[in-house]
């Protein structure tokens, strides 16, 4: 390869014979040099994304342990026993609510707390930075962190008391009234900063002569927020709400580290219900049909937010889309 | 024109609650690291006093930290590697190669955005519990860089189309092969992009939780999450210990964060905003 490089060959390889050498058979070569540069991640891409996926649906017609042959065929036994179980049920709920009070709550705040920090604020570039750090902490640090924070008597307990809201001091982790929504908080604690910098990204975008004319026209500062700002977010809004959305419906390792999904499943969500059956208990046929629930509840989702969200935004929008 | 003195208060103030609200949780680990349980027992949320650094030291002195840091660094490597290797050889074939199918692969590849690794992680437990892939790195880092083409390529495909066909007219001209091009003068033009598409695939293989849980039965292997995770229950009592725990673990994720922020940040905000 290095040999092409040096000026004694470059002579050599650009003279005739090694052209027509090369249009002889242009096509192999081509296809060669194809097969070498798309064929490992083809088949990366299909052994390990598609194929599992292929698996889950073929396990999931069957009773079956995970050891021994598969000669169990139960058809769509493990389906509606899924959909007709209490508990798969409102794991369902539980990822619904987490979803909407994802956009009820986190979104405004994110929208709020951008349009605020949008300024020439001193130490702009520390503050991101500082906004950000949550967001690159695993969720299983997170939820270590948070764990021992919540505590019975711990420092979130402490520091509310001392704050005068003594009121305020739940049972956080244990409380199945309360446990799913601190799920919430937690999972609001590392992931608002990402949307805040989406957010502030993308009103970079908007041109400041925009708001310079509402205001000539005079729009107050929150009309002009409303009719010119928002609607210039939309398409930073949309896609931070397809991330969300899927983001809450896989929710697994801020849960299953925090309460494995009790006290008695009410923080259970689709993911940790799928694990703990699936992996815990070894029901991998059934584990296998929630799978195949979850991967089709995403997909469709992903579809059908592609086809009616999205699609006005640039074209290709699902594509630019990073997780 | 809108930040008035009003406006730009405001902001200040947002400003000190939102850092308030992020700061606190990792300075209570942090400073907590520096107390005794018995300090943490009786009051929560105070300062240590005295400062102690035996939790820390013994943390740092035992191997089962460094063990877990090595796995992580070696799985986010090799997952890393293979996700930015493969895909910005299938990124060049996407993008400048012209061939029938050209775009049903490329659909393909985008197609995977929409199969994050949690909704796969059962079945793919089973795949390689069958290839015999389990306890072992490549278990892990191989599905890792396979869920992370689908973002590498989507991000190295346009790049790669962006850069002048006259370059590669050029080198063709001066004698080199395609794939001499690709080497020596495609890649090394596309570093900002690589670079970007390397950082996601290794925050991503770095902060993984699931796919480790299930591949790694024997804590030799485990990684950082799954041995910050287990080490949280098995010293529940040592409240201590387990916050300077927690608080190393950060520290790389941190670090790394600080070095490679504007790659982060930009990497995230520029694909979403395309």
């Amino acid at each position: 390869m290095t040999t092409a490089t040096t000026p004694v060959r470059t002579p050599e390889r650009a003279s005739a014979p090694a052209v027509t050498a090369r249009k002889h058979r242009p096509g192999l070569r081509r296809r060669l040099e194809l097969a070498l540069l798309l064929g490992p991640a083809l088949l990366l891409f299909f052994g390990f994304v598609l194929v599992p996926i292929g698996i889950a649906a073929f396990y999931s017609v069957f009773n079956w342990n995970g050891f021994g042959p598969l000669d169990d065929f139960v058809g769509f036994k493990n389906y509606s026993d899924a959909f007709g179980g209490t508990v798969f049920q409102s794991a369902i709920v539980h990822n619904l609510i987490i979803a909407g009070l994802s956009i009820v709550v986190q979104l405004p705040l994110s929208i709020g707390l951008a349009l605020l920090l949008n300024r020439k604020l001193r130490g702009r570039a520390v503050l991101r930075a500082l906004v950000f750090a949550p967001y690159v902490l695993s969720e299983a640090i997170t939820a270590v962190i948070w764990s021992l924070m919540l505590q019975p008597n711990g420092f979130a307990d402490q520091t509310l008391r001392a704050a005068g809201l003594g009121g305020l001091v739940h049972n956080w982790l244990a409380d199945p009234g309360i446990v799913l929504y601190t799920m919430f908080a937690v999972i609001t604690w590392k992931y608002i900063g990402f949307g805040i910098i989406l957010l502030l990204a993308g009103l970079q975008g908007v041109p400041a002569e925009l708001r310079e004319a509402a205001a000539l026209d005079g729009a107050s500062a929150w009309q002009t927020t409303r009719h010119v700002v928002l609607p210039l977010l939309g398409p930073t809004i949309r896609i931070w709400i397809f991330l969300s959305v899927i983001g809450s419906l896989q929710l697994f390792d801020v849960v299953w580290i925090m309460t494995t999904g009790g006290p008695a499943n009410a923080s259970t969500t689709m993911a940790t219900y799928l694990i703990d059956h699936g992996f815990k208990r070894y029901e991998f046929g059934f584990g296998s049909a929630v799978a195949v629930i979850l991967f089709v509840i995403c997909f469709v989702f992903a579809l059908l937010y592609q086809r009616f969200a999205l699609r006005r935004d640039t074209q290709g929008a699902l594509t630019r889309m990073v997780g | 024109m809108r930040s008035g003195k009003f406006g730009l208060s405001m902001g200040y103030l947002a400003a000190i609650v939102v850092v308030g609200v992020t700061v606190v949780p990792l300075l209570f680990v942090a400073l907590g690291g520096f107390r005794t349980t018995a300090q943490l027992n009786t009051d929560p949320a105070g300062l240590p006093g005295p400062w102690v650094f035996d939790n820390y030291a013994s943390v740092l002195g035992s191997s089962a930290f460094w063990t877990f840091l090595g796995n992580s660094a070696l799985i986010a490597v090799i997952a890393t590697a293979l996700a930015v290797g493969l895909g910005s050889m299938a990124g060049y074939a996407l993008s400048r190669y012209q061939f029938k199918g050209r775009e049903a692969f490329y659909t393909l590849f985008t197609l995977g955005l929409l199969f994050p690794l949690g909704v796969a992680t059962l079945p793919l437990y089973l795949w390689l519990r069958q290839l015999g892939l389990l306890e072992t790195f490549w278990g892990v880092a191989i599905p890792e860089a396979a869920f992370s083409l689908p973002v590498t390529i989507v991000i190295l495909r346009p790049f790669m189309h962006a850069i002048p066909g006259e370059i590669e007219d050029a080198a063709v001209l001066d004698g080199t092969t395609r794939l001499g091009f690709f080497w020596r003068i495609l890649l090394p033009l596309s570093t900002p992009a690589l670079t970007t598409v390397a950082v996601l695939a290794f925050v991503t293989s770095w902060n993984a939780y699931l796919l480790p849980l299930l591949v790694f039965n024997d804590a030799g292997h485990f990684t950082l999450p799954l041995g910050v995770a287990s080490f949280q229950s098995q010293y529940s009592q040592d409240t201590a210990r387990v916050l300077a725990f927690t608080a190393l673990s950060a520290i790389p994720a941190l670090a790394f964060f600080v070095l490679a922020e504007r790659r982060i940040v930009g990497g995230l905000t520029g694909s979403v905003k395309g």
